[in-house]
């Protein structure tokens, strides 16, 4: 009984510190072909960007065949914390700079980080907008329900930036550990309204209704984006990157809500 | 030998990620992380709400165990099985399993909210109620073990001294198997000091109210590795000291 | 039909479980009577106590003490065990080991609405009737057997039972601490006012501890009868083991029974018809050779077994019927026993008991 408890003590505590449990491994086989490129490009993103970059990654192979774009989407620190403990990617892309800053101290960048789109926040409340909010001042209502992110990540950082920038004090009842989350409480209705990335409001448009508001521009959140120096196919790395800071990739990044630097 | 090998290894794999976490830990800058604002109500709240989530599963899951192990009725397999379910349900869908029912728009949460104006989510009431969710299937497990390990003759016996059903399980049910009842509790509170995904997902994060230790963990992670150290081991420490206290008073054969 | 006692246990126990086992045993107590309920194990013995005590329910029949109808499945009445008025003492006496013997006593009155003060002073009334009271404070496990037993009997008691039920209340113990515990069981027994049924597949227990007793094998009952009867006049194998005798069945035409096979055995009574006839091990003796004189009951046979029995030897003898003869000693090196060895088996006619069937 002691044992089995002591067990169940412990399968407790490494849960604690294993909740982002990353596929590290991307085990590739590079064999480069006559011409172009060829091999597995591993690319680490930050969550928010699943969407584009998996449609982008699909471009990219259509036209490169012989590529193929495996991506490990996550939390943009637990993903630099995946690449300083010696994770094998070759390209990486974060929600905000400090991440990337991380990775880069570390000297495992190849070279600086660029800044390849930018994330603005917008409000999302319930469809129909049923509180009628329509700026961050709405947000104070007495009794209403608001999510924002924790200010250790990117959204919630941004968030204070934009709260402090309209000198708007609000009291949320929960501060999300990351993005998604937050938006998942307005979808479910647990809260009225949240701050979250425009592109995060534009994916979830079926179930909640965005509203802009001006101080968003105070609180840009920057996208850096670099290739790793241990890269295991960095060749075909920089064409990705190159794919994706071209006309083609910006398009779909832009489509999906985000802006251009 | 044949049983040692293997049996040192598992303690090996058990215990070599507490010594990286003991080796990683700044021990120079403790003091100072330890005295940061919220670490201590974190910690007393991480406290609270897993005893009074063990509480709740002892007072609900001791009379389940009892109804699995000591009656026959249609679908008590299907009834034990998804007693299971939060053991194998990823915590974080257990949250949200939990939005669905007691939220703001959820099957009961609305009739909550609606009747006695109570809502459950992003209070520390709701942290209990994840934390019990999720810490249940262990009590309920554990109890029933020992119901069925324990000789039904003695309830007999007790019948035909005149006790009726409820008086056998508390005068003679309930003291043959607290051995077990107190090891399910252990393993239940151990659970919920540890529980994450569902209490976030569920509760939320807010200092003070529903930020538990783990919750405070993982946020400190996305910044600040040295701070989740502390933090863990802190957890770890408080956590191992109670339940090594706890277990010569509680886990004792009678 | 039957006409029903006002006092003491009346009961038809029909029990039917699956695997063809079927126990169907009519028995009545009156109140003071002790009935033990004897056979061998899988003879339905434990199955009529758990009737009896409520823990199994009749697929017929019924249970009816001091007038009240317990159980009876044809009336749908079946009252469940703490309303019953029985108290029962179990085989490994299922003693409370978390509590101590006093509160063990003191848990049937508790559940009779008595308080815990008045409780414990009944039951302290019974340990000391037992002569524990000095054990009042220990646990069970604290206990010798012999000392557990007159707890467990106490705490039977102690509810002042209409039916006392015994569940082989000795066969736990050692040898030396039976005979004691036996024969205060027997004080006890006489001073119950109540009804009492004991089960045991102990012979000695059952004859000295009962009045009467009731044979059951596969689930019937077989004989049924003061102990003086049955042992002088058994009638089946296993009766006639237990009391040591020799038993056949057969044709009787006055002193002559035969037995199948056609072989003729003489007895002192006088039957006609379907009979028994019974004698002792000992009322045999074996020669090497014919004995002379009287022709009959005397018979060959073949030793096949020899085991010590007490100071003298059990012989097994097949031949025209299986027998057992007692012999000393000193016989025994006489004739050289040895399995498979022939020798001539003589009956004295004046020790061999016939009976109808």
């Amino acid at each position: 009984m002691r044992l089995r408890a002591l067990a169940a003590l412990l399968t407790a505590a490494l849960a604690l510190t294993a909740c982002s449990g990353g596929s590290g491994d991307a085990g590739t086989s590079a064999s480069s072909g006559r011409s172009g490129v060829t091999g597995e490009v591993t690319v680490f993103a930050a969550a928010s960007l699943t969407e584009s970059f998996t449609r982008i990654g699909r471009d990219f192979e259509a036209a490169y065949p012989g590529t193929k774009v495996t991506f490990n989407f996550g939390g943009s620190s637990a993903l630099a914390a995946q690449i300083t403990q010696g994770a094998p990617a070759d390209l990486f892309a974060a929600a905000s700079p400090a991440t990337v800053k991380t990775v880069t101290d570390a000297g495992l960048t190849d070279g600086e980080a660029v800044t390849l789109v930018r994330n603005e926040l917008v409000i999302v409340v319930a469809k129909g907008n049923p509180k009628g909010i329509t700026g961050l001042a709405g947000l104070t209502q007495p009794g209403l329900k608001v999510a924002l992110c924790a200010e250790q990540v990117p959204c919630g950082a941004a968030a204070k930036k934009a709260l402090d920038a309209a000198s708007v004090k609000v009291t949320p009842v929960t501060l999300e550990q990351d993005v998604k989350a937050a938006l998942q409480k307005v979808k479910l209705g647990e809260v009225d309204a949240a701050l979250v990335y425009r592109t995060d409001a534009q994916a979830a448009a079926a179930d909640v209704a965005a509203v802009e508001f001006p101080e968003s521009a105070k609180a840009v959140n920057d996208y850096p984006i670099a290739v790793l120096k241990d890269a295991p196919h960095k060749a075909a790395a920089q064409k990705l990157l190159a794919w994706i800071r071209s006309d083609k990739g910006m398009a779909v990044l832009t489509q999906a809500g985000f802006q251009t630097p | 030998m044949a049983l040692l090998i293997p049996a040192a290894a598992g303690l090996a794999f058990l215990v070599l990620p507490l010594a990286g976490l003991l080796i990683r830990t700044p021990w120079r800058s403790l003091p100072e992380r330890l005295a940061a604002p919220g670490v201590l109500a974190a910690l007393r709240l991480s406290l609270f709400t897993a005893t009074l989530a063990t509480i709740v599963c002892v007072l609900l899951g001791v009379p389940l165990a009892w109804l699995l192990a000591r009656t026959e009725f249609p679908g008590r397999r299907l009834v034990r099985a998804l007693v299971t379910v939060p053991l194998v349900l990823p915590p974080v869908v257990g949250g949200v399993a939990l939005l669905l029912v007691f939220g703001r728009r959820g099957l009961i949460g609305q009739w909550l909210d609606s009747a006695f104006g109570i809502t459950l989510p992003f209070t520390t009431a709701g942290v209990v109620v994840a934390e019990a969710f999720v810490a249940m299937p262990f009590l309920v497990i554990a109890v029933e073990g020992a119901l069925r390990g324990s000789d039904t003759r003695y309830e007999e016996a007790a019948a035909t001294l005149g006790a009726g059903r409820f008086a056998v399980f508390r005068r003679v049910t309930l003291p043959l198997v607290a051995p077990g009842v107190a090891a399910g509790a252990v393993l239940c509170w151990a659970r919920a000091l540890g529980e994450f995904g569902a209490t976030i997902t569920f509760a939320g994060n807010f200092p003070g109210r529903t930020q538990t230790m783990p919750l405070a963990v993982y946020l400190a992670l996305e910044t600040d590795l040295d701070a989740a150290l502390v933090l863990s081991l802190m957890l770890l420490t408080v956590s191992v000291g109670i339940l090594a206290a706890l277990r010569d008073k509680w886990i004792t054969s009678p | 039909m039957d006409h029903e006692p006002v006092k003491g246990l009346d009961a038809q126990l029909i029990v039917r479980r699956a695997g063809g086992f079927r126990l169907d045993v009519r028995l009545t107590v009156a109140p003071g009577e002790v009935v033990a309920l004897l056979g061998p194990n899988g003879a339905g013995k434990s199955t009529a106590l758990r009737a009896l005590a409520g823990l199994l329910p009749l697929s017929d029949g019924h249970v009816i003490l001091d007038g009240r109808v317990l159980d009876r499945p044809a009336d749908r009445v079946l009252v469940p065990p703490d309303r019953r008025p029985v108290g029962v003492v179990f085989q490994d006496y299922l003693l409370f080991p978390h509590l101590t013997a006093l509160d063990n006593v003191a848990f049937g009155p508790r559940h009779h609405g008595r308080g815990t003060a008045d409780a414990r002073s009944i039951a302290a009334g019974w340990l000391d009737r037992v002569g524990l009271a000095a054990y009042a404070r220990s646990k069970p496990r604290r206990l010798s057997g012999g000392q557990a037993q007159r707890v467990a009997l106490a705490r039977a008691l102690a509810v002042e039972p209409a039916l006392l039920l015994l569940d082989e209340p000795l066969s736990a113990l050692d040898a030396r601490t039976r005979l004691d515990t036996r024969a205060q069981l027997h004080r006890h027994l006489g001073e119950h006012p109540g009804a009492t049924l004991l089960v045991t597949h102990d012979p000695l227990d059952a004859l000295v501890l009962a009045d009467r007793l009731i044979i059951v094998e596969d689930g019937v009952v077989v004989q049924e009868g003061d102990a003086a009867t049955i042992t002088a006049q058994p009638r089946t194998d296993y009766v006639a083991q237990l009391v040591g005798l020799n038993l056949y069945r057969g044709q009787a035409d006055g002193h002559v029974i035969t037995v199948p096979g056609g072989f003729t055995l003489t007895a002192a009574d006088t039957v006609r018809g379907d009979a028994f006839v019974a004698f002792p091990p000992s009322a045999l003796a074996l020669y090497p050779n014919r004995p002379d004189g009287s022709p009959s009951n005397t018979w060959p046979a073949t030793i096949t077994g020899v085991q010590q029995h007490g100071d003298y030897l059990r012989v097994q003898l097949s031949g025209p019927i299986e027998a057992a003869a007692d012999i000393t000693p000193a016989a025994a090196i006489r004739l050289q026993l040895s399995p498979g060895q022939p020798v001539w088996a003589a009956l004295k006619a004046t020790e061999t008991r016939a009976y109808p069937a």
